[in-house]
């Protein structure tokens, strides 16, 4: 006898409206008449993420902490902070792409050909864009709150698929951005390949693909230890991949340079957001009780992937590739809080650090990038970093808003990510990763010259004559710049609502 | 280890069987070329020579195979339903139709793109 499956529909409300508005967009692409498009998405897609956030924060009120669908996706305190950032990143990351001159007007057009001549006159737009971007948002929900390692394998490409193709529809430099796609989907299909091959050694170890008693194996299935770390590995790879971590980094500034910049800020804020939450939910629950063994492999990557993303950084001369490698480094500043486990009370104070930090940081990253999108030149965005001397004497607000940006991702202090910095690393401290703290705070202060670097040459350099001209933003990113400043000066000025909220989101830690 | 023997000896057979034919073949089989054989085998696209600049080449070899798949996809769900309908009762009514609309809305977005008109 087999009896019907239980699915909590009130829990997983979020994940379903904005599922359902995706497919919803898809008919539209399939019925609406092509001038009525964006008219119709723009609307749908806002309405949806700012939707799914009311009922996440009506989640969170009503105190619902509980596993869902037949254990497959767990309903706590992380989930709902983390579904919260996520859409809001979400929300702010559309309202840039409600740019039309960002996206390609023909996908299918090879770049330069009469095809693309044609399709740019009938005035043609890709408005996929945004059941695209539904679907990845909805993969980025699912992501971190899978408790079941096959759950989150279907997580990672539904929130990977549409991503490789957001990436190849740039308007501007489209064999750039096509070479983009190619190489994320290479190496995302690469990255998944081990993820799965993973989960299978771990099934095979514990019988299971539930955290839960993956966990509950741990101590008890002998004579297979092999299965186990093999598959700790593999599935460690296959999620640092995703949050960028060395020496899994490669594919970060190429897709960052190439993709559309509100695709870049969707990127480069909420897949970090989603999965950071998966690899802290895996790792906590699942493999907790063998951290033992990861953590000195971890505490390597987080050297590694602070090291490489701040010099190399230093190096760049594309201002988005710059922002890629700075994302880089902040993944390694997280790692220094997520090595640093311990008994309950530390792995809440950790877990508590982390998710302030990704709040703090995703803000901020839409905030930049939405900055990048209106420094434009003739062929699109001025992104060689040449072209932003100067900028400070055309455009003082936008240079200001900008260099404050950065001061943010360098860790100044009255800034959102001085109190994100300071609260991972005090955590690290506290759970005894005091070394990986002192390569964090000297990979900060190399960090804190090349955003100073970028700061010296807007205000301090000659302009250009033939310099870049700053884009009248459209209502959408002039609202997102002032948002992510505000965010950003509120975070650092009076960071005690979010630290409080962060708190207690941790407090229960993972229920599973 | 013995358990690994039989699976060698099939490996052994069939590397051999292999090896027989494709080396007996040019002292068997007659050797008459024409144009067809040299073509790409049941694929409509041939990989060279590329049109200047790489051109577009046509997808609608790689459409029809999507939607196959798609469909495929569909049946293997449906089955163990269908066996077990009875059990699942309205539950699983509800799900499997939810299932076949979403399958449905991205079969309508291809056909009204035009991804089902061969030309």
């Amino acid at each position: 006898m087999i009896s019907a499956p239980t699915i909590e529909y009130l829990e997983i409300a979020p994940l379903l409206l904005v599922f359902g508005a995706a497919i919803i967009g898809v008919l539209v692409e399939a019925f609406a008449p092509r001038h009525l498009r964006s008219a119709f998405h723009i609307p749908l897609t806002l309405l949806a993420i700012a939707g799914a956030f009311v009922l996440t924060v009506l989640l969170a009120v009503d105190k619902t902490r509980t596993v869902a669908v037949m254990g497959a996706l767990a309903i706590d305190g992380t989930t709902l902070f983390l579904w919260g950032t996520i859409l809001v990143l979400a929300f702010i990351s559309v309202l840039l792409m409600n740019d039309e001159g960002q996206f390609v007007a023909q996908a299918a057009a090879v770049p330069g050909s009469a095809e693309e001549q044609e399709a740019v006159l009938e005035g043609q737009a890709q408005t996929e864009v945004y059941p695209l971007a539904l679907f990845a948002i909805g993969g980025m929900l699912i992501f971190p709150a899978s408790n079941d390692l096959l759950m989150l394998f279907v997580a990672l490409e539904v929130m990977s698929l549409p991503l490789y193709l957001l990436c190849g529809l740039a308007r501007r430099r489209r064999l750039l951005s096509q070479e983009a796609a190619v190489k994320y989907f290479l190496l995302g299909a690469f990255s998944s390949g081990f993820l799965l091959y993973g989960i299978a050694m771990l099934y095979g170890y514990a019988g299971s693909l539930d955290l839960a008693k993956i966990s509950a194996a741990l101590g008890t299935v002998s004579g297979m230890d092999p299965l186990l770390v093999l598959g700790t590995a593999l599935l460690g790879v296959g999620m640092l991949f995703k949050i960028g971590a060395a020496p899994f980094q490669a594919w970060k500034p190429d897709v960052y340079q190439g993709a559309p910049t509100p695709v870049t800020a969707l990127m480069a804020s909420g897949t970090l957001v989603a999965a950071f939450g998966a690899l802290l939910r895996v790792f906590w629950v699942a493999l907790g009780n063998l951290d033992w063994d990861w953590s000195p492999i971890l505490w390597g990557v987080a050297i590694l992937t602070m090291v490489i993303g701040v010099i190399l950084a230093i190096t760049q001369t594309d201002i988005k590739r710059m922002l890629a490698y700075s994302s880089i480094a902040h993944a390694g500043f997280l790692l220094t809080a997520f090595v640093a486990t311990g008994g309950p009370e530390q792995n809440r104070v950790a877990l508590s650090s982390i998710l302030f930090y990704l709040a703090a940081y995703g803000v901020t990253t839409v905030g930049a990038f939405a900055v990048v999108t209106m420094v434009r030149d003739t062929g699109g965005e001025a992104g060689h970093l040449s072209r932003w001397a100067g900028l400070g004497k055309r455009s003082p607000i936008l240079a200001g808003v900008f260099a404050f940006f950065l001061l943010a991702f360098a860790g100044i202090p009255l800034t959102s990510g001085f109190l994100g910095k300071y609260a991972v690393f005090q955590a690290a401290v506290a759970g005894g990763a005091t070394p990986l703290v002192i390569v964090g705070v000297v990979t900060s202060a190399i960090a804190a010259f090349f955003y100073a670097r970028v700061i010296v040459l807007m205000f301090f350099s000659e302009p250009a004559a033939d310099g870049p001209v700053i884009a009248a933003p459209t209502v959408g990113t002039a609202l997102v710049v002032a948002l992510a400043a505000t965010v950003t000066v509120v975070l650092g000025v009076l960071p005690q609502p979010m630290l409080d909220l962060a708190g207690a989101a941790a407090r229960s830690l993972f229920v599973y | 280890m013995e358990l690994y023997v039989p699976i060698l000896i099939l490996a052994v057979l069939a590397a051999g069987f292999a090896i027989f034919s494709v080396g007996i073949a040019p002292f068997t089989g007659p050797a008459r070329w024409n144009r067809a054989k040299l073509d790409a085998y049941e694929c409509g696209i041939e990989p060279t020579p590329q049109p200047v600049g790489g051109g577009r080449f046509p997808l609608k070899y790689m459409i029809t195979a999507m939607l196959f798949i798609v469909f495929d996809i569909e049946i293997i769900f449906l089955y163990p339903w269908a066996v077990a309908f009875d059990q699942l009762g309205l539950f699983g009514l509800v799900e499997m139709v939810l299932f076949i609309v979403t399958v449905l809305v991205a079969y309508a977005y291809v056909w009204r793109r035009r991804g089902l008109d061969w030309d």
